[in-house]
């Protein structure tokens, strides 16, 4: 079996408050899995994904990649834009920050755009577009330095039923285009179930893992899969797991 | 677009009837001009010592300017140091703090000591700077810290260097509050300016502070008026230029200075 692209092992965090937010959590992530996170309230999957972008630092084990350290994408449930930056001005944020020249950053920027269905609203700013859009903006972001890794944080949370759906097709294309690996929290077992080729299922807190479940949809997919009888299956699947982690 | 004349019109219409009803029930009235000049006894005296009144609104101004640039300047820059490092916060802050709440005309007789009778132009600056350079300090600073965290992490993520940070996100998140700030300070300079030479006098040069003492120490009450009136007319200009500033530079993308339809 090829090594994991991440791993983490007996990872413990502790917040300055006293608060025991994750207790001995072991995870290997494989290269190009579409991999959900998904647990009650408070277990501590937030502070998981930051231990592994770097953001925190955990009080115990260890964060390895064991080939060479991907690239990431970060992308948080608010859009978390700079409001007095245009669309293209957001995106390009981390060309800039890596030093990409101006022409060739917003060159890449305007297709990281496109690819999110908003070509036409480089100029535009975010108070001028709509919820859905600003999230596509803050994927296209994440997307534009070319991620190998995207971590994804309750990212359609706020957003209405069929421009989630819209932004999981969205997702779906990226993740199969370009290969990623991604790491996606969400509260939504259908959403999890859709999207995912693993599920991994928190207890609550000091989160820990509970259950590590492989689905198999279909490669390509669509609204249709949602009415399949594999799709309920693999739901009761998820859903029973939960309900288990919290009992 | 629906016309907007009633915005404009109606406070004119309102302060010129004021003006007239000022005119007539002081003549009505039979008040002495000593007591209270009317609205056309202002203005002749306003031509009349044009001489004197224009010298004096320019030396307020300039005094108003200088305190006003210091305080901004001064403001976000320990606002800056501050966000940088809380120890240098706690360790300055209070100072500012004992600077804003003791009270400039008590500070004024030390002032002149310590920077001289000779420097007086100086102690106006400084009495006007101390006033006006607290509302900037600390708008400054709530402005820095109400940046959005999860907008650092991503730059953090990105390798972001403290620098990159403060100028990318922090200044800019801070700019609203920062531009509030100032045209607070813009207003609390000129009124640093007025009393600073209520308290510390005006060495060579008069102001608009000087000139209303005077005129009322030789019963002028008119030119008096001129002088206050003058220093309404900058108070509204300096406040006025500000907004204008802060539309330039906001109303792109700040709720504050977004024109909703509707
Ligand atoms: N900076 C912090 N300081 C103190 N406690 C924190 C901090 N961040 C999170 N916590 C606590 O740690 C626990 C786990 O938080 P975390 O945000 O990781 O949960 P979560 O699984 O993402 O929850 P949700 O599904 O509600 O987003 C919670 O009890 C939370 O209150
Ligand atoms: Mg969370």
């Amino acid at each position: 079996m090829a090594p994991p692209l991440l791993s983490l092992s007996g990872i413990s965090k502790r917040f300055d408050n006293g608060t025991q937010a994750i207790a001995r959590l072991d995870l290997d992530v494989a290269e190009g899995e579409f991999l959900s996170l998904v647990g009650p309230s408070g277990c501590g999957k937030s502070t998981a994904l930051r231990i592994v972008a770097g953001l925190l630092t955990p009080d115990a084990g260890t964060v390895t990649f064991p080939g060479e350290r991907p690239e990431l994408g970060f992308v948080f449930q608010e859009p978390t834009l700079m409001p007095w930056a245009t669309a293209l001005g957001n995106v390009r944020l981390p060309l800039d920050l890596k030093g990409v020249r101006k022409a060739e950053a917003e060159a890449r920027a305007a297709r990281a755009l496109a690819r999110v269905g908003l070509a036409g609203f480089e100029k535009s700013y975010p108070r001028e577009l709509s919820g859905g859009m600003k999230m596509r903006v803050s994927i296209a972001r994440a997307m534009a330095a070319e991620p190998k890794l995207l971590l994804m944080d309750e990212p359609f949370a706020a957003l209405d039923e069929l421009t989630r759906q819209a932004l999981n097709d969205d997702l779906l294309s990226l993740w199969a285009e370009d290969r990623l690996t991604v790491i996606f929290v969400t509260h939504s077992v259908y959403e999890s179930t859709y999207l995912s080729s693993r599920v991994v299922v928190m207890r609550p807190r000091p989160g820990r893992v509970a259950a590590d479940l492989t689905l198999t949809p279909p490669a390509v997919r669509d609204e249709s899969y949602r009415l399949t009888p594999q799709f309920t299956a693999e739901a009761a699947r998820v859903s029973a797991a939960l309900k288990e982690a919290m009992a | 677009m629906k016309s907007n004349w009633p915005r404009y019109v109606v406070p004119v219409v309102v302060f010129a009837a004021a003006l007239l009803l000022w005119e007539w029930r002081v003549h009505a009235l039979g008040i002495s001009p000593l007591i209270l000049a009317t609205p056309s006894d202002i203005w002749t005296a306003l031509i009349a010592h044009w001489d004197v009144l224009q010298p004096a609104l320019l030396f307020t101004l300039k005094i108003t300017a200088e305190a006003f640039v210091l305080a901004s300047v001064a403001g976000v820059a320990l606002a800056v140091l501050f966000s940088q490092s809380r120890i240098v916060e706690y360790a300055l802050y209070p100072f500012a703090v004992v600077l804003q709440v003791t009270p400039v005309v008590a500070i004024a007789p030390l002032l002149l000591i310590w920077i001289g009778y000779d420097n007086v132009n100086e102690v106006l600056v400084v009495l006007a700077w101390i006033i006006a350079f607290f509302t900037v300090l600390s708008n400054a600073l709530t402005g820095l810290k109400s940046a959005d965290h999860n907008l650092i992490d991503l730059l953090k993520l990105y390798g972001a260097s403290r620098w990159q940070i403060l100028w990318r996100v922090q200044l800019p998140s801070a700019l609203p509050f920062i531009l509030t700030g100032m045209k607070i300070s813009g207003g609390l300079a000129l009124i640093g300016a007025v009393t600073a030479e209520f308290v510390a006098g005006s060495g060579n040069d008069l102001g608009l502070g000087w000139v209303i003492t005077l005129s009322t120490r030789n019963l002028d009450t008119a030119q008096a008026f001129a002088a206050l009136a003058l220093l309404s007319i900058l108070g509204i200009a300096i406040l006025f230029a500000l907004t204008v500033v802060e539309w330039a530079l906001l109303h792109r993308w700040h709720e504050s200075a977004v024109k909703r339809e509707g």
